[in-house]
Parts: structure tokens; sequence; C-alpha cells
């Protein structure tokens, strides 16, 4: 016997039932490709995070106050506002690690221009914010020390201010924007940016002397946040170390007592989304696995019928010369082509799927070849699984009873 | 007539049921040589079945020998007769037995698939040339549901045909027939037998054994008459003599 003989009977018997072979197949199809479409569009999310993360600049290091972390209602704000000019200082003093430092302060409120108006943000910073954050000026002008010691009405905007307050107007240098009753000069635009990770428009912004934003606007003494750059991506955790011990150090805290910052740097931060969107990718994984197994299942429910219905078709091969491995094979062969065939079809399905999801939804989708490989090695192992019993059953027929078997 | 082909010894079959031990055969003694057309007769019950089982090597005896074509099967493995069902036996069975939604010439093929030795074009054309044997040559592609029970019936005879066993084993094959057409049937085998097939055919119907040329008797497992078929009759001319409306 020959397995090229066994998988042309195989073949020959699925064609038979052409209808009830596709069904069969369904459950496979369905399952092989929602696994494909639910880990790509868990890989896809986790990759636009990573992408989005490190066009923020992954050298990128945050201070804020611990209270921010633990849930501001607990500490209460004063915890929120142990943050000074000072921490801004000590730090470019004492480490070595970090580049550039900047202190920022912000308040959300309506710019308005002339009769438009539109919610943003202010964020009040040092004229190194830009580099630490990845803005470049498109035109105009940063703003100057003078202008930071003297708290200058001036500002930078993002794009989405030019086209919600100026219709889109190119020159708007020199114009004036007022936020919470304070005109601010526009003495330069930044270019676009784009969303960022979390989906935030970071061009939906005006950047202002942080002096300015704390006595005009907040009127307030503490800065919100520190925002660094460490001197390169491997010296990420030496930088974060050096402005733990500084910042220690100006707030007087003794040893054992809990920071009342915290800092963290923009990979610690990849990192923690790559996780979450990890979790997501496992559970949509397992509800796919979830109906692979009961498409598996399905094929094992069809075969075990099948044998049942087909005893008598069993009885005859045995009568005419068929050997009992020759009927297990061709039962087992009969599920693995239907789960093979179906993991097939439902890779293709699921690829087309996920680039219309990806079209479409403007979802970000990563199809791994990894998925691909496993949801068909998966389906070969389900056919397989749920073949065997039924072909066993089959080909333990004694042939005078499958033969008289009404 | 030539060789003996099948030769059986104190054949013995007992079958256990619970308590009870069911003695089907108690000890047959039959030769059947080349060429030979065979009709085992008897009531239900009386062991015939039996007899054909262990003669188409489905199933085993408890004692006795029985040698097929020289070969003993009491030593053989399950796979062993296997292969011996596939090259010396050919079934004919009271319902057909044809593969559902299958073409009659794919039905005929299923013999040869299991024997590796054929190629796939020989298997065509050997398939072929043993309906055009049984007069189905036109009926080649057809479904079984689409042919009468008489085509049927043909397709399942070159299906027994096409590995060229020595012995054609058919159980009651006319059973499901009219008489028209049971006699069709006959000529079919009559023939194949005038061509030198050896047959064993099982039937109930003292008539359909006359077209035979030995009659076997069985009755409660032991045979209890054997005899040549003395006025043998002619199936074509009897299906000639019969009335000319019944053909319509």
């Amino acid at each position: 016997m020959n397995y090229t003989n066994t998988i042309k009977i195989s073949v020959n018997a699925l064609k038979r039932n052409k209808f009830r072979s596709f069904l069969t197949m369904l459950g496979i199809i369905i399952g092989v490709a929602s696994v494909i479409v639910m880990l790509a569009i868990g890989q896809g999310s986790k990759k636009s995070i990573r992408d989005q993360m490190s066009s923020m600049g992954t050298n990128l290091i945050m201070v804020m106050p611990a209270s921010q972390q633990r849930g501001g209602v607990m500490l209460g704000n004063s915890s929120a506002q142990n943050m000074t000019l000072n921490d801004i200082t000590a730090i470019e003093k004492e480490c070595p690690a970090i580049s550039a430092v900047s202190p920022e302060v912000r308040s959300s409120g309506q710019a308005v221009v002339g009769n438009s108006n539109w919610p943003t943000s202010v964020y009040g910073v040092n004229n190194r914010y830009f580099s630490i954050r990845k803005y470049t000026i498109k035109s105009g002008r940063s703003f100057t020390d003078n202008e930071i010691q003297t708290y200058a009405k001036v500002c930078l905007v993002g794009q989405t201010i030019v086209e919600k307050l100026f219709e889109g107007k190119t020159d708007v240098i020199g114009q004036t924007v007022r936020f919470k009753g304070i005109p601010l000069m526009i003495i330069g635009v930044l270019s676009e940016k784009g969303e960022n990770g979390m989906g935030q428009d970071q061009d939906d912004l005006i950047i202002a002397p942080f002096t300015t934003v704390q006595k005009r606007i907040l009127a307030i003494t503490y800065i919100q946040s520190i925002f660094a750059s460490a001197v390169s991506e491997e010296k990420n955790n030496d930088a974060i170390d050096q402005v733990t011990t500084s910042l220690r150090k100006t707030h007087k805290l003794k040893d054992g007592v809990t920071d009342d910052f915290q800092v963290r740097s923009q990979a610690e931060m990849v990192q923690t989304f790559s996780s979450i969107s990890d979790v997501l990718t496992i559970l949509l994984g397992a509800i796919a696995g979830i109906s692979l197994l009961v498409g598996g299942i399905g094929i094992m429910n069809i075969m075990y019928v099948s044998v049942t219905e087909r005893t008598r078709e069993i009885g005859l091969r045995l009568s005419v010369g068929g050997r009992a491995t020759d009927i297990m094979m061709q039962f087992l062969i009969e599920s693995i082509l239907l789960s093979v065939l179906g993991g097939i079809i439902g890779i293709s399905l699921g690829v087309a799927a996920t680039s219309v999801a990806a079209s479409l939804m403007n979802w970000p989708t990563v199809i791994m070849p990894a998925s691909v490989v496993m949801s068909f090695l998966v389906c070969s192992a389900i056919g397989i699984f749920f073949g065997w019993y039924p072909a066993r059953k089959a080909s333990n027929l004694n042939p005078i009873d499958a033969l008289r078997y009404e | 007539m030539g060789k003996t082909i099948i030769e059986v010894k104190n054949l013995k079959k007992d079958f256990y049921l619970e308590e009870i031990t069911v003695h089907a055969l108690r000890g047959i003694n039959l030769d059947i040589k080349e060429g030979e057309f065979v009709a085992i007769m008897g009531t239900s019950g009386s062991g015939k079945s039996t007899m054909l089982n262990i003669l188409g090597c489905l199933d085993k005896p408890t004692s006795g020998s029985y040698l097929l074509d020289g070969v003993s099967m009491g030593e053989l493995s399950r796979n062993e007769l296997a292969a011996l069902r596939n090259n010396k036996l050919g079934f004919v069975f009271q319902s057909y037995n044809l593969l559902p939604r299958t073409t009659a010439l794919e039905n005929v093929e299923l013999p040869l698939f299991y024997n590796s030795k054929v190629k796939p074009k020989e298997r065509k054309e050997r398939a072929i040339e043993a309906l055009e044997a049984v007069g189905l040559a036109d009926r080649m592609f057809h479904m079984p549901n689409q042919m009468s029970g008489g085509q049927q019936q043909r397709v399942a005879i070159a299906r027994s045909l096409v590995n060229d066993p020595v012995v054609i084993l058919a159980d009651e094959a006319t059973g499901n027939l009219d008489t028209r057409t049971s006699y069709e049937i006959m000529a079919l085998l009559q023939d194949l037998n005038s061509k030198g097939k050896t047959i064993v055919f099982v039937t109930h119907e003292p008539d359909i054994a006359r077209f035979t040329t030995r009659q076997v008797v069985f009755r409660d497992g032991l045979i209890i008459k054997e005899e040549m078929v003395t006025n043998r009759l002619n199936a074509i001319e009897l299906l000639n003599a019969l009335p000319v409306e019944e053909s319509i």
C-alpha cells in the first residue's frame, strides 16, 4: 500500500461530501483566521506603541512628584508641590549623565484669538525643552534667557493651534494668543509631530517660558515635572540614579525615607506599555485558541459520525483487501486534510482580514510569521489528535459485521 | 477440471456467546477445483454464511485447515489475509455495496487501490476492461443511484473481476433482484465461468442453484448433500424464453 493511493482515496472521499467537508473545515478556518487577526492586532499595537515612544526619544528622563504615581488624593496636593527650580539647578550641576534638563509647568484652558477659541494646554519650560522632547522650530525662534527672567509674554505654538485658531495661515509670528486672559505673542511655530503612543495630539500645545506660566498664569512657585535627556540611551540607568541621588539631597530626605518624587525613563514606559499589550495579545490569542479547539472538536465529531455512517464502506474496503492500517490512514488523512486545508484557508482569510482591518480602520497590525507557522502546526496537530480516535475505531471494525451493518 | 483451488479439511467454527457455544460449522470437508461453479445452499442458520466468510478470508476457523490456491490461511496475519483477499478473491454482495456518489469506474478501481503493484494508468485500463466484460462500457461514469439494481450488481461483479482473482465469492448476489435481472446476472456469471473463472455462489433459491455446476447443501453446520447439477439451466436461453413485455 503506498501513500499516494491512500491520499487519493481520502481526497475522493472528501470530494464525495463537498459541503460537509466545507462545514467541517469552517470551524478550523474561523479558528485559525481569528488567531492570526487577534495576534496581528495585539502585535501591531505593541509595535506602534514602541515606535512612537522611541520617536519621542529613548533617552528621555521624567521626574514627577510621587503623589502623581500613587494617587494624588491619598497624599494630598502638598506633596505635588515639592519640586522647585533648585532641583533643576542641582541636576544640572550634579548629574554628568544628564545632557539637558528643563522644568515643566502646565496649564489647561481655552486659547483665544479674535472670535475663535480652542481648548489646549500651555507648557511652561526653558529653552532646552525643545531638544529634550524632540520638538523642532519650523519658523521663528525660541525664547531667550532674558525672556525667561522677565516672565515675557511670548510663546511658541504647535500646528494644531495654527490650524484651529488661525485657519492654517502661515504667517502667525507676531500675532497674539490669549490664554486665561494673558496675551502671549507668538515668536515661533513648531514643526508637526503627530500623535504619540497614547493617541495624544503632540501638536496641540502652546509653549511659553516656565516663569511666565508660573507667575502670570498659575501663580505658583513650584514646578510640576522635570524633563531631562540622558547623554545616551545606555546611560539611562546612570542618569536615573544620579537624578535620584541629587533630588534626595536637595529635598533633604534621610536614609530610609521613601522618595517624594519618581524618576522614569522613556525606555521604562515603552516596557510598561509593551507588557500591557502583551497581556492583551495573550488574552486575544487565548480567545482565538478556544475557537480553534472548538473547530478541532467539530472535526472529530464529523469524523466520528462519518465512521458510523460509512461502516459498510469500511467493510467493503476491508473485504477487497484494505488492511486495518490502510483504513486508519484513510480516516486520519481525511481529518488531517480537512484541518490543514482549513488551516490554509484560515491563514489566507486571517491575513486578508488583517489587511482590511489595517486599511479600513487604521489599526496598526503586524502579522508575525511565527503566528502563521504556529497556527498551521496547530491545525495539523488538531487533525492528527482529533482524527486519531475515529480512525482507530474505523480500523478496528470487524469486516463481516461492517459489511452487514444497517 | 484443473487443480484444486479450495481445499477445506475438517473445518470447524464455534461462536462463543456469553455462556452458550454455537457450533456454526461442525467439520466441513470440501474441495473446489478450478473452473467450477459451485452453489452453496441451505436455510438460514445452516452455516453457509459462516462458510463463505471463512472461504473469503474474512473470518478464521476454530479448527481444521483451509488451503486457498495452495496457501494455508490459518497461519496468516490480519494483513496477510487482507493481501490474500486483494489478490485471490473477488466478492459480490447481495446489496451490491457500491460506494455512493462514486462513478462505476472508480468503484471498479477500488480493489486496485489496495494493490501497490498496480500503477494508476494500469488501474484505469483494467477497470475499463472489467466494465466492458460485464457489458457496462457505456455506464462508466454513472453514479450508482443513476443505475438499476442489475446494473449496480454488474458493476459489483466487474469490481470482483478487476484483480483477476482465483475465485469469485457471491453472497446471495441475486437476492435483491427480480427474475429477469437475476437471469441476466446468472447469464453473466455463466459466461465468466465458461471462460474459466471459478465461482462460489451462496443462495437459498433452488432454481438459481440450477445454473451452477455443483450444489453443496448445508444444514446445522454440516454438508448434508453434495451433487453435480444434472440438467443445468442456461440463463441466456431462459432469458430469451421470458415473455417480451417484461423487458419493457
